[in-house]
């Protein structure tokens, strides 16, 4: 880690994953070296089987790398094991993934606290930091007290939202956050990332195979077969203007 | 994650699919259930023949003819086949230091018939004064056999209240005359009702004078048992010990292997309870069973379960949560399942086993520890097949979970 970059957040060098399966080696990245500071809003971008999935998990402290080291926040988390890497997911990392992953017949407020709930917050506390994070979200306050799947796609990608920002983490990380939706629902989602970026300088890293969902970020990193292709300022930056 | 927590996510996630919990918890509810109302059964019973024996005389040794082989029991030993025990007998046991009181018997099955001739098949036994005093009998009307009927071979009988009722119905007995294979009885009295215990109904029975029994009626001069009063509950070993020598004695036998056989009331007791005993284990075990099909259910659920909640577990885990977060969600999930269907079978135990004393008046005992007992094995049932599938939910790679389809 370089002193003088103090605000980097994502650090990775050389980061490589092998999947040993029997006795066959799948690469899944090769020597991927990359910085992301704090305020990013950086879309990571490549066709299916380019390994944006398997960096993704890295980045995302569900997996580890095979060689190389990873710092998150200053933190290095290459080299940890299962229950601390969940620790370093529960208080620096909010996950936005294509299917909303929403816990059913459970409310929406309910499902929001879930992250609060495995930090050990206190109930009352839990609540207040809930309705902020929805707030945030731009999500309606009438269906706070809704079941999950009584929700539209849209409307349930926002909870997700709020449920990735409740534990006020250090990145979040979106998946193909629009793959579910349709292309209206999917601005509004992607509206959303753009104000959280903006107004509250949130890190925000978007994970896509679509050149145009990637146009919104302010960053583009290209990755092909492994291996990191590009990565460049996106100079013409989709920013959707509030309609209203 | 707080206890709390845990409490309410198992709540939702419980009530998620109450159907399946529903059929789950029944599965453990019948298992228990009928646990507890097999032992309450087996309890029950033991407690009441216990008491039965205990009404019917303390402190008593029956002596009876012939001996008991290795391992046959006192059922097989052909009580009355054997002709060994006569009436001298009784004077020789009345000299042993601790006999309270002997009643020698004499029993067999005649036809008796009524003044309006109505028939029944009844046990006439012959019996002296002593009897009723030796076996705890209390009179409901009239009298019992004195010595002086006894010894002028009186034709005088005692009813059961069974046969009084069998021969005379709502009719007063007493003054009336029965005929007992062929020769006429004058009724001095009815006993009052003491039930049956173990394999004899004492409620249906005839009694008459010993002598009258002997000479009139059976044309014996041999006893078919006789039943001693011991003074003190500490000197019954002793007085048995004393008897078998001094009959062995008596009838030039080898005290070793005598030609009569000594039973005790807890030998009685002993067996009965052993009878029992075995019996409730053969209940218990078959409701053990389906216990066992109970959890096996439980397993079969959680397992489910885990299989379809794997993108929640995938999800829960890349939020935060730990190993041991999601094996004490399922484990303690699948604890409260047990527990529910615990308590409810419990309950539900307990009103069967007050049904089945009610309607077909077997006595039945719910202890604490048979609810006890039911309380851990199904806590320990819980824990057991919800282990497995808990543990399977907590290794799930959370990738490959969130991806599962």
């Amino acid at each position: 880690m370089e002193e003088d970059n103090l605000n980097n957040m994502i650090v990775c060098e050389n980061i490589t994953k092998i999947y040993k399966n029997e006795d066959i080696e799948t690469v899944a990245l090769k020597n991927i070296s990359l910085k992301i500071n704090e305020g990013e809003f950086v879309a990571i971008m490549g066709p299916s089987g380019s390994g944006k999935s398997t960096l993704m998990h890295i980045l995302g402290c569900l997996d580890s790398p095979t060689s190389g080291e990873y710092f998150l926040d200053g933190e290095d988390v290459s080299k940890l094991n299962d229950d601390e890497l969940a620790e370093i997911r529960n208080r620096k990392i909010g996950f936005v993934f294509q299917a909303f992953n929403l816990l059913p017949r459970t409310t929406v407020l309910r499902n929001v606290e879930l992250p609060l709930i495995y930090a050990g917050v206190s109930p009352k506390q839990r609540e207040e930091r809930a309705k902020q994070a929805l707030k945030e979200s731009a999500f309606p306050d009438k269906f706070w007290y809704h079941y999950s799947n009584q929700l539209s796609g849209g409307m349930m990608q926002r909870v997700a939202i709020a449920r990735s920002l409740v534990n006020d983490p250090k990145i979040i990380l979106a998946d193909e956050p629009t793959g579910n939706l349709d292309t209206k629902t999917g601005e509004i989602v992607l509206e959303t990332f753009q104000t959280l970026n903006q107004k509250q300088g949130r890190t925000i890293v978007l994970i896509t195979h679509e050149p145009y969902i990637a146009e919104h970020a302010e960053r583009i990193i290209r990755i092909r077969d492994g291996e990191l292709v590009d990565d460049s300022k996106n100079h013409h930056q989709r920013i959707i203007n509030n309609k209203k | 994650m707080k206890i709390r927590d845990l409490i309410s996510e198992i709540f939702i996630s419980l009530t998620a699919n109450k159907v399946r919990s529903g059929l789950t918890i029944l599965g453990i509810v019948i298992g228990i259930a009928s646990v507890i109302a097999m032992i309450s059964i087996g309890q029950g019973a033991s407690t009441q023949i216990q008491g039965n024996i205990e009404s019917l005389g303390s402190n008593l040794l029956t002596i009876v003819p012939g001996s008991v082989r290795p391992g046959m029991g006192i059922v097989s030993s052909g009580r009355g086949s054997a002709q060994t025990l006569k009436n001298e007998d009784v004077d020789v046991i009345l000299k042993i230091n601790g006999v309270d009181a002997i009643s020698p018997e004499v029993s067999r099955r005649f036809q008796v018939v009524s003044p309006s001739g109505k028939n029944t098949n009844s046990t006439i036994f012959g019996a002296t004064a002593n009897y009723a005093y030796v076996r705890n009998v209390s009179m409901k009307e009239g009298v019992f056999i004195s010595d002086t009927q006894n010894r002028s071979l009186a034709r005088v009988a005692v009813l059961g209240p069974q046969v009084a009722e069998d021969l005379f119905g709502d009719e007063d007995p007493i003054g009336k005359s029965i005929r007992i294979n062929k020769i006429n009885f004058y009724i001095i009295g009815i006993t009052a009702p003491r039930g049956g215990g173990g394999f004899v109904n004492y409620d249906d029975m005839i009694y008459v004078p010993l002598l009258t029994m002997q000479k009139v009626l059976a044309g014996v001069d041999y006893l078919s048992a006789m039943a001693i009063k011991v003074q003190d509950k500490n000197l019954i070993s002793d007085v048995r010990d004393e008897i078998i020598y001094a009959l062995a004695e008596k009838h030039r036998v080898d005290p070793q292997n005598p030609d009569f056989t000594i039973v005790s009331q807890e030998d009685i007791l002993g067996t009965l309870n052993q009878v029992i005993n075995t019996f409730t284990i053969f209940l218990a075990s078959v409701a053990g069973i389906s216990l066992l099909v109970g959890g096996i259910g439980i397993m079969n659920m959680m397992l489910t379960a885990v299989t379809e909640r794997t993108r929640e577990i995938g999800l829960r885990k890349a939020i935060g949560a730990k190993e041991h977060d999601i094996t004490l969600q399922f484990l303690i999930e699948s604890v409260a399942l047990t527990f529910i269907g615990g308590i409810i079978g419990i309950l539900l135990g307990a009103f069967i086993s007050i049904l089945i004393s009610k309607f077909a008046g077997i006595t039945t005992t719910v202890s604490l520890f048979s609810i006890l007992l039911s309380f851990g094995v199904s806590a320990l049932i819980g824990i057991i097949f919800g282990y497995y599938p808990a543990r399977r939910a907590a290794k799930l790679n959370p990738i490959e979970a969130l991806r599962y389809e």
